[in-house]
């Protein structure tokens, strides 16, 4: 089975990068690969301008992965995990404790750092995870589905302090395939599907290119009365439904319009703005991609 | 080669093991049983029958040993010889039997554990070496079983000494060839048989599985270890030295092919490339 196929992944520095996919698009192979935990077949790889499959430990010593099963010791305190990961990556053995105290302070994980991790909640579970990938202070953080398993506010906490993280020069590279959870963290974005990358950047920029045009959302009491619209200068495109959506050449268009449509005696209900989301930037490169 | 990461790992692989209490338990009891409670039943018994039929049966029976065997053999009533006997040669499988059974369950687990749970994930993400983590996970398998067969033995070394000794003109177990065998022999055959029992932990897709596999690699490998050791026991002074040495030959061949079974695909859980 191909995992990944004619993957370009350029991730800028000390910038949050999301990769967005369905199940099995191929990000949890993409960071194996950047760490050198799986060697490709085929291909290059290159992080911090070194070759993982030749400087392996180089590599990962300067990563930080929190994997999709936090994959933490549960027999074993939180304390000993942290200690464990601190020793495998070689940190200094004067700053192991300050290092451990400072990251569970960070992490909200200091109450519970004697107690077996067996009995610690998904959430719990999750911030130690977070908390052991920057124990070695990691140049490059690699986070797979960070919030899987998580209630809606520990997802929140749990993006917040990936947010946090770039703030001290880390870049993040993090993978989910929840729209909702990369909007507003993504600085960069890929979306991959079958292993392959189908888009790559800002989100701002993917969403112009998308919709170079500024969209406007109108609802009337009788919608069949908007129709005129789509011959008007300026209208790039025009959809009607129980709502129509307009796309305008130009956002300065729009009280022209509505005043032309008032004039025309169309009682309108609502004119809005529409911003388009992440998801519907998602939709559309699925959409493009598909035969 | 990072001696430090190797310590690490085998250290955490240990503490995991001291907090499972559901494996040690069963495993001291084990030890208890086969180097404790067994000897000491077997031995008080024969000792207090007296110059009983049986005992004389066993005490003949020991004519047909070789001869060198039979020279050793201390005592001068039938049943100090026959305790004597039982002391010295009927126990050999126990120091062979109780680190091979508690190695080989923890080795069994201890690789395709670490897929199972997830944490092979973050080992492989490590910056460690698959040498340190094999090395490490070998000592950590081999250390419980060979520390509570010393432990074992040398508590069945002082029963033997305080049941039988009195009728053999006092302490004399343990028996040169018995140092040679604890010290010698016991830990290549332990070494060989977790080199197979990692690779088949490496392999295969669960714990219940490598537990199987292992144990149909085992059995033979007691078997072997059982009929050397005795034969060590039983023959020239040599030969003990002798079968020690080609086990720890043997040993180090596999070990270092062994080595080769653990990949950072085998951790994670995905096809290997070879």
């Amino acid at each position: 089975m191909t995992a990944l196929d004619r993957l370009t992944l350029a991730v800028p520095r000390e910038q949050i990068t999301v990769l967005l996919g369905p199940n099995g698009a191929g990000k949890t192979t993409a960071i194996r690969v950047i760490t050198g935990a799986l060697t490709p077949t085929e291909g290059t790889v290159s992080t911090f301008g070194l070759d993982p499959r030749a400087d392996g430990a180089q590599v990962r010593s300067r990563c930080g992965v929190v994997s999709a099963k936090p994959a933490l010791y549960d027999r074993l305190s939180g304390y000993d995990n942290l200690l464990y990961s601190a020793r495998l990556y070689e940190v200094d053995p004067q700053l192991i404790e300050p290092r451990i105290r400072e990251a569970a302070q960070r992490f909200a994980i200091e109450y519970a750092l004697g107690q077996q991790v067996g009995g610690y909640s998904t959430g719990m579970k999750t911030r130690l995870a977070l908390a052991r990938s920057v124990l070695h202070r990691p140049e490059l953080l690699l986070f797979d589905e960070p919030t899987s398993g998580l209630d809606p506010e520990s997802s929140q906490a749990v993006l917040d302090l990936i947010r946090d993280m770039t703030s001290d020069g880390r870049t993040v590279v993090m993978c989910t395939h929840l729209l909702a959870e990369a909007e507003g963290l993504a600085d960069h974005v890929v979306v991959l599907d079958q292993g392959t990358d189908l888009i790559a950047g800002s989100p701002s920029a993917l969403t112009r290119r998308y919709w170079p045009g500024a969209v406007v959302r109108l609802e009337a009491e009788h919608p069949e009365r908007l129709d005129t619209i789509a011959s008007w200068d300026g209208v790039i495109d025009y959809v009607r439904g129980d709502i129509a959506t307009v796309t305008l050449d130009d956002i300065s268009r729009v009280p022209d319009m509505i005043r032309h449509l008032v004039e025309e005696e169309v009682r309108l209900r609502r004119v809005e703005p529409h911003v388009p989301t992440l998801e519907d930037l998602y939709f559309a490169v699925r959409r493009e991609a598909s035969p | 080669m990072n001696w430090h990461r190797m310590a690490t790992v085998l250290r955490t692989d240990l503490k995991q093991l001291l907090q499972a209490r559901d494996f040690w338990v069963p495993m001291m009891a084990l030890g208890a049983i086969f180097f404790l409670i067994i000897p000491t039943v077997l031995l008080l018994a024969i000792s207090s029958i007296g110059d009983v039929e049986v005992v004389k049966n066993v005490s003949n029976a020991l004519d047909l040993l070789p001869q060198q065997a039979q020279q050793q053999i201390q005592g001068d009533s039938p049943e100090a010889r026959t305790a004597y006997a039982l002391a010295v040669y009927l126990f050999a499988p126990v120091a062979v039997v109780v680190p091979l059974t508690i190695s080989t369950a923890v080795g069994a687990a201890t690789i395709v554990g670490e897929r199972e749970r997830g944490t092979g994930e973050f080992l492989a993400h490590s910056p460690a070496d698959v040498r340190e983590i094999y090395l490490g996970k070998l000592a950590a398998s081999l250390i419980p079983g060979y520390f509570t067969t010393i432990a074992g033995f040398g508590a069945y070394s002082l029963i033997v000494n305080l049941i039988v000794g009195p009728q053999v003109g006092g302490w004399f177990f343990p028996t040169p060839q018995w140092w040679v065998l604890m010290f010698w022999v016991v830990p290549p055959f332990l070494a060989f048989t977790l080199s197979l029992v990692l690779r088949l932990s490496a392999r295969v897709k669960s714990t219940a599985a490598a537990q199987q596999a292992s144990g149909l690699v085992s059995l033979p490998l007691i078997l072997v270890a059982y009929s050397q050791s005795s034969g060590a026991l039983f023959g020239a002074a040599v030969s003990g030295w002798v079968t020690g040495a080609l086990a720890w030959v043997i040993a180090l061949f596999s070990l270092s092919r062994g080595m080769k079974a653990v990949s950072r695909n085998r951790l994670l859980g995905v096809a290997d490339e070879s």
